[in-house]
């Protein structure tokens, strides 16, 4: 482990804290993006049928 | 073939499909590298110690953050002069990512601020700015929320991203009259010789790119999902004309 | 465009409107915050510039949302729309209108308010003069806000997180004439920057305003 001396606590807790939101900000895009993909299909689907 | 042709939906919507991965790709061979080289191998700095372990995020988001306000100001105003549905939903997907990278950039600094200046926060003029900033993030994404109809949605808040932007330049040179900052001044800038040495400055380039990417990946998929949105809202409108 | 004017300074005096509302927040902000800091003369009349800007800020937000919201809701803005005066213009005479119920009596409020706070002989004089200057920007940006949110129910909350923001320049500015006026300072740059984006406001936010309002009457 690289030491990182008397800044850790403030080193450390910034980089979790900008990983954890970047994640979070992936994730919820992805999930939307998933979400939106898969009732847009059953729509269009629903759309062909009804035609 | 000009620029324009992806200003089509399903042109946009097929090209954006194409080029995703690779975007994701070199996102991924460009973030990651930089954050670990930046974080394992840098040596300390003379008068930050370690801490300056912090700039590989500090610096990237904070200019993200800057940087989407005027990508979304100049979508924005493609929209209200041409009326381009990808413009003004690339702009309102971007605003949650410029957010984010507002509050990263705001709390970084914030935790970096303690040590170096003896406190989280000072009414310095690019701390307040960026609150500033947020603030505006907030109105636009709470107009966006609150109105229905997605074209009156579009036309208010882009109207809103113009004005907001001349107040927030504003702002800026009103802050900057109103007290004097602990911030250093420009040391990035590629003209000029005096930027920080090569140890940190690689690194840190290397992590520019990869927020850069990120936000391109992001804002992307975003808006595509957007554009799904507006498609699916046509086939809903479509379906109940049939039905009634 | 003279009758609308005295139209909408009828309605704000007659139905309970804006008009006194304003003022009585005005004092009773000016009345809690000495409770709130404590009663030091020395401390008060060095917080006051400050405080009065802020208060009178707040009061003049508290009547935005009545500038559209009434003639939306009755079908009289679509009437005005169709009237042969530009809808900048009809954006213009709102906001003096709210200005001549709202800024213009908060100004002539502040200095007397500014001797609850014991402010210093000149700054009676300072505070007067940068709450004239200022407080038409702060109707003509409000009109922009109102005009953004007249479609929505409940718009009062949006539009003060949409003009707070706005009113940041101006407030700064002001704010900082008046402290330096009061302290013998030399206030003319921020009192010129601050009548600069009052002119601006003027004249530009009226088409920005306008284009919002046919959005939102389409």
């Amino acid at each position: 482990m690289l030491e990182l001396g008397k800044y850790a606590d403030a080193i450390l807790s910034s980089w979790i804290i900008t990983l954890v939101l970047l994640i979070a900000l992936v994730l919820v895009t992805w999930r939307r993006s998933a979400q939106v993909k898969r009732e847009l299909d059953a729509a269009e689907e629903r759309a062909k049928r009804n035609d | 073939m000009s620029l324009w042709e992806f200003a089509n939906p399903v042109k946009f919507m097929a090209l954006s499909g194409k080029v995703l991965p690779w975007v994701i790709g070199l996102c991924a061979v460009t973030l990651i590298p930089g954050m670990i080289w930046g974080f394992f191998f840098t040596p300390e700095a003379a008068n930050f110690g370690n801490s300056v372990k912090i700039i590989y995020i500090h610096v990237p988001s904070a200019m993200m953050a800057i940087n989407i306000w005027v990508m979304m100001l100049v979508t924005s105003l493609i929209w209200i002069v041409r009326r381009h549905h990808v413009s003004v939903r690339a702009s309102k997907a971007a605003a949650l990512i410029g957010v984010t990278m507002t509050v990263i950039a705001l709390i970084t600094g914030a935790i970096w601020g303690q040590p170096m200046w003896g406190t989280y926060w000072a009414w310095d003029p690019r701390l307040t700015s960026f609150l500033i900033l947020f603030l505006f993030y907030l109105g636009y994404m709470a107009l966006w929320a609150a109105i229905d109809n997605p074209d009156t949605a579009a036309d208010l808040t882009s109207v809103l991203c113009i004005v907001g932007s001349v107040f927030a330049v504003l702002s800026r040179y009103a802050v900057n009259f109103w007290n004097q900052g602990l911030h250093q001044g420009a040391s990035l800038s590629l003209d000029k010789e005096e930027h920080v040495s090569n140890v940190y400055y690689q690194p840190l380039l290397l992590c520019i790119a990869g927020f850069i990417l990120l936000f391109v990946a992001l804002v992307l998929i975003r808006t595509r999902t957007e554009l799904r949105l507006v498609r699916l809202h046509r086939l809903d409108v479509r379906e109940r004309m049939k039905d009634a | 465009m003279i009758a609308l004017l005295v139209r909408d300074l009828r309605l704000a005096m007659r139905a309970g409107g804006g008009f006194g509302l304003g003022l009585a927040f005005f004092l009773i902000v000016s009345t809690l915050v000495p409770f709130g800091v404590g009663p030091e003369a020395a401390i008060l009349s060095r917080i006051a510039p400050g405080i009065l800007w802020v208060g009178a800020l707040l009061a003049c937000l508290l009547s935005l949302d009545r500038i559209f919201q009434l003639d939306f809701e009755d079908g009289s803005l679509d009437l005005l729309a169709t009237a042969p005066i530009p809808m900048e213009g009809i954006v213009a005479v709102k906001a003096l209108a709210h200005w001549l119920v709202t800024g213009l009596p908060l100004t002539l409020a502040a200095p007397v308010l500014g001797t609850l706070m014991n402010l210093e002989s000149p700054g009676h004089y300072w505070i007067f003069i940068t709450l004239l200057i200022g407080t038409p920007a702060l109707s003509m940006i409000g009109a922009f806000g109102a005009a953004l949110t007249v479609g929505l129910k409940r718009g009062g909350l949006l539009l003060s997180l949409l003009v707070l923001p706005l009113y940041i320049p101006t407030l700064i500015f002001g704010a900082e004439a008046a402290t330096r006026g009061t302290a013998g300072l030399s206030a003319s740059t921020p009192l010129l920057m601050m009548a600069g984006i009052t002119a601006g406001s003027i004249a530009l936010l009226p088409f920005a305003a306008a284009a919002a309002l046919r959005v939102n009457l389409r």
